[in-house]
């Protein structure tokens, strides 16, 4: 009886690890078929060139300028929108159904389908606010897209300072603003920090919202560049681009027939894949440092 | 007494404009603050703001696509081809092929993520845990569009070599690579759900001698379910919203079937196949990706809906 049950616990653990194992395994073999795939197509020529009709030849420097203008947009709209309502639902929302109705919306909007968000830019920044398939459509489309994530880690992250900092601020004359942009956010820094970085890497990734308000799969110019010669020196022509980004150009180069463009799909998928990887590593060891770190 | 008297009247006379300043710079001081709270309040309705505008637009062209088809035909008629000449609008297809990759999905979720939760909430050393959540919160940041790529050209091969007969593009391929694109969301709430189980109750099945098997089995997860329901409820809606790996992997031809090892699209793949043509503002295919997103949100909101009310109960109970 009691050797039965041995064994159905060692049975279970190894059932466990098994589990476990499909998940990282997963990611493992995920890995591997991409590098095995991908990793020769990576040169100087594969990273300086326009899309083109061979395999060979084509690269994915459009999709790679495009991808940072969006992030750029992104980051300038998403971040500051997503830390203000955070700062404002944590510390200064009084309990009202205002209140709960933002905390609703917010909750409902992290799960929302990334492609309904499409649908909305769609309609609504293409058509009704005339801005087309352009780069600032989709920069703002994935900035509404992280406003969730960034306004719940920031929660978080505000949240874990005590209550006592902010009284000692109070008792000494400080108001409201002042606790919070001189002691709570530099405080809670490094949480927001992870936060933010979490979902620029979301961002950075998503293709349906972007595939969604029409962005071009093969592109062979560059955007106009932001810095002129002449007065005043700096354009924001550039806004109004036509794009494409880096997994719309995998998209592209997946849907293609032929050994030689499932390659060229790899291999910027490795690119991407080390990009979103990379910033996640990144955000974990901020976090891990942060919480080595802090004794309050 | 007239001295001192005096002495105060210059007092007040030195301190007036002094406290007039302070006055007037808490009058500023004040309304800054004010115009800051304004501010912040403004960005937190963005979230509100998003809420109605999706709704709205959903609503609005939906509405235009239900002028020219009748809501019968929509919810009964067995074909989708809004692109064709001979029109039909059944939303079955899209449906069945949406269901079908989000069940093959949940069969591999609910049994993995069950066991791996359990495992590491009741089994793993600390150490274990610390390492394994990284990694398993690294899967869940690999863009969709790559588990696409890895489903097409990795998992729907392998599955050939099983089932030489497997068409190319296929429901069953995506479904499983959706399924493991779902657990480290499923293995994190349902671990979560565990956690929240008092100790109390392990060490009560411990002293009538229990072994862990049998506590994490008969006393943990009993106590934990709604919290493991909720935890796949909203797996379910990440993986019914799930769009790339579709899109790339199960075809694009709306095909009304309930055999996954069949080619078929999804609502998702349905709308990205029509946004990359270049259909004309307001015609009816426009407005169809809208109505078959209209349902798709319906169906996620649901699915949301429900697994916050049994999240909550969960947290509740103790």
């Amino acid at each position: 009886m009691l050797r039965r049950r041995k064994l159905a616990e060692t049975l279970f653990k190894t059932v466990g690890i098994c589990s476990l194992a499909l998940g990282i395994g997963t990611l493992v073999l995920l890995f591997g078929a991409l590098i095995v795939e991908g990793a020769g197509r990576i040169d100087w020529q594969f990273l300086t060139s326009f899309p083109s009709r061979r395999a060979t030849q084509a690269g994915i420097l459009p999709a790679l300028v495009g991808s940072s203008l969006i992030m750029l947009v992104t980051a300038v709209v998403g971040i500051p929108l997503g830390v203000a309502a955070a700062i404002y639902l944590e510390e200064y929302a009084r309990r009202t159904w205002m209140t709960e109705l933002i905390e609703v919306t917010v909750t409902n909007l992290a799960g929302v389908p990334s492609i309904i968000f499409g649908l909305l830019a769609l309609g609504f920044f293409v058509y009704i606010l005339g801005l087309g398939a352009s780069i600032l459509t989709a920069g703002l489309t994935l900035a509404l897209l992280i406003l969730p994530v960034v306004i719940v880690t920031t929660r978080e992250a505000i949240r874990a300072i005590p209550v006592q900092i902010r009284e000692a601020a109070f008792a000494l004359g400080a108001t409201k603003w002042q606790t919070v942009s001189d002691h709570v956010l530099p405080y809670s820094a490094a949480g927001i920090l992870t936060g933010i970085i979490l979902a620029l890497s979301r961002a950075i990734g998503e293709t349906a919202p972007i595939v969604t308000i029409g962005a071009l799969t093969f592109i062979a110019f560059l955007p106009p560049a932001p810095f002129a010669m002449e007065p005043p020196f700096i354009s924001f022509e550039w806004l109004m681009s036509p794009f494409t980004v880096m997994p719309i150009q995998m998209f592209a180069w997946v849907s293609r027939p032929g050994e030689d463009f499932a390659g060229n799909a790899a291999a910027a998928g490795l690119l991407l894949v080390c990009m979103t990887l990379g910033m996640n590593g990144l955000a974990i060891y901020v976090r891990y440092r942060m919480r080595k770190r802090i004794a309050w | 007494m007239n001295k001192s008297l005096a002495a105060v009247r210059e007092v007040i006379r030195i301190s007036e404009p002094v406290i007039a300043e302070a006055t007037v710079r808490r009058r500023t001081q004040h309304r800054r603050e004010q115009v800051i709270e304004s501010g912040l309040f403004l960005a937190a309705m963005m979230s509100v703001a998003a809420t109605v505008a999706i709704l709205t637009v959903l609503l609005w062209e939906s509405l235009g696509f239900f002028q020219a088809v009748s809501l019968t035909d929509f919810l009964t008629d067995t074909l989708w081809t809004p692109l064709f000449d001979d029109a039909h609008y059944g939303i079955l297809p899209l449906l069945a092929g949406t269901m079908v990759t989000s069940l093959v999905g949940l069969l591999v979720a609910i049994p993995v993520g069950t066991v791996s939760a359990i495992y590491l909430s009741e089994f793993a050393s600390s150490r274990l845990r610390e390492l394994i959540k990284p990694v398993l919160e690294l899967l869940g940041a690999v863009p969709t569009v790559v588990y696409g790529y890895f489903a097409l050209l990795v998992v729907t091969p392998a599955l050939q070599k099983l089932w030489p007969d497997l068409p190319g593009f296929n429901m069953l391929g995506p479904g499983i690579v959706i399924g493991i694109m779902i657990l480290p969301l499923v293995i994190s709430l349902s671990e979560d759900a565990m956690r929240a189980v008092p100790m109390v109750l392990r060490e009560g099945s411990y002293a009538t001698g229990a072994t862990r098997l049998q506590t994490a089995w008969r006393v943990v997860v009993p106590a934990a379910t709604s919290g493991l329901v909720a935890a796949h409820v909203l797996g379910v809606s990440r993986a019914v919203g799930e769009t790339m790996v579709v899109a790339i992997a199960a075809g694009q031809n709306p095909n009304l079937t309930w055999n996954p090892m069949e080619p078929a699209a999804t609502i998702t793949a349905y709308i990205v196949q029509v946004a990359l043509g270049d259909l004309p503002h307001g015609s009816i295919g426009y407005q169809s990706i809208f109505a078959a997103g209209f349902v798709l949100a319906a169906m996620t909101f649901t699915f949301n809906m429900l697994g916050h009310v049994m999240r909550k109960r969960f947290r509740e109970v103790y």
